[in-house]
């Protein structure tokens, strides 16, 4: 992991199309601002994990789908 | 084309009953084909079935079935990254996560499936700032006995 200090207002660039920048910071919290591609999705990381966690529980299960819809 | 299924044996299917989901899903960012296959006796409920890989086969809902009052904004960058047109071609889904019992599975509100009728684009949308999580609790039971 590269890491960087940053001071409020300062930023980071990845790539060519892609900047990072501290916009405030409260206590322990800090306000992060991107500017990304349109293509290119942003999420909290835990949120996206839950999902990619949640979406490889849904597969690991295999239903019984001929009793599936019988209330067995 | 015919295609192995996790729940169906081989089926055949047509080009026009893949959706295409570009960038895969979380998870399974390579799986980028997937078809509807319908299940017997209701239409509340779906398999999403990969046409690459077997085992990766999804049940998935109709949320208005089960969630009335289920509601959310699309960005626009994703009406854009899915040529939506006009809301009346947005088919929308959920995955569901089935435990144990059979009877009682979670959907996943927070990030549902979005596909365009149109030009059978597709896109699992994870919503931001929203109070929806991904484990909903539905009762399969109930919607059987409905429909």
């Amino acid at each position: 992991m590269l890491v960087l200090s940053r001071r409020i207002g300062e930023s980071i660039t990845i790539g060519d199309q892609i900047e990072v920048t501290v916009l405030e910071v409260k206590g322990e919290q800090v306000k992060i601002g991107i500017k990304a591609p349109q293509d290119i999705e942003i999420h909290r990381q835990e949120v996206y994990e839950n999902i990619k966690n949640e979406n490889k529980q849904a597969v690991g299960f295999t239903v019984d789908i001929k009793h599936f819809l019988d209330g067995k | 084309m015919k295609i192995d299924t996790k729940y169906f044996g081989e089926i055949n299917i047509e080009e026009n009953d893949i959706w295409h989901f570009t960038k895969g899903i979380p998870g399974f960012l390579d799986e980028k084909q997937f078809v509807l296959c319908p299940l017997e006796e209701q239409e509340s409920l779906l398999i999403m079935q990969s046409v690459q890989t077997r085992e990766i086969a999804f049940v998935v809902a109709h949320p208005f079935s089960f969630f009335q009052d289920y509601d959310f904004s699309l960005e626009e960058q994703i009406v854009e990254h899915l040529n939506i047109t006009t809301p009346e071609n947005v088919l929308t889904l959920v995955i569901l996560t089935i435990k144990d019992s059979l009877l009682k599975a979670t959907a996943n509100l927070q990030a549902p499936l979005i596909l365009n009728r149109e030009n059978k684009q597709a896109k699992q949308v994870i919503l931001h700032n929203t109070s929806y999580s991904t484990k909903h609790a539905i009762t399969l039971n109930e919607t059987a006995e409905e429909c």
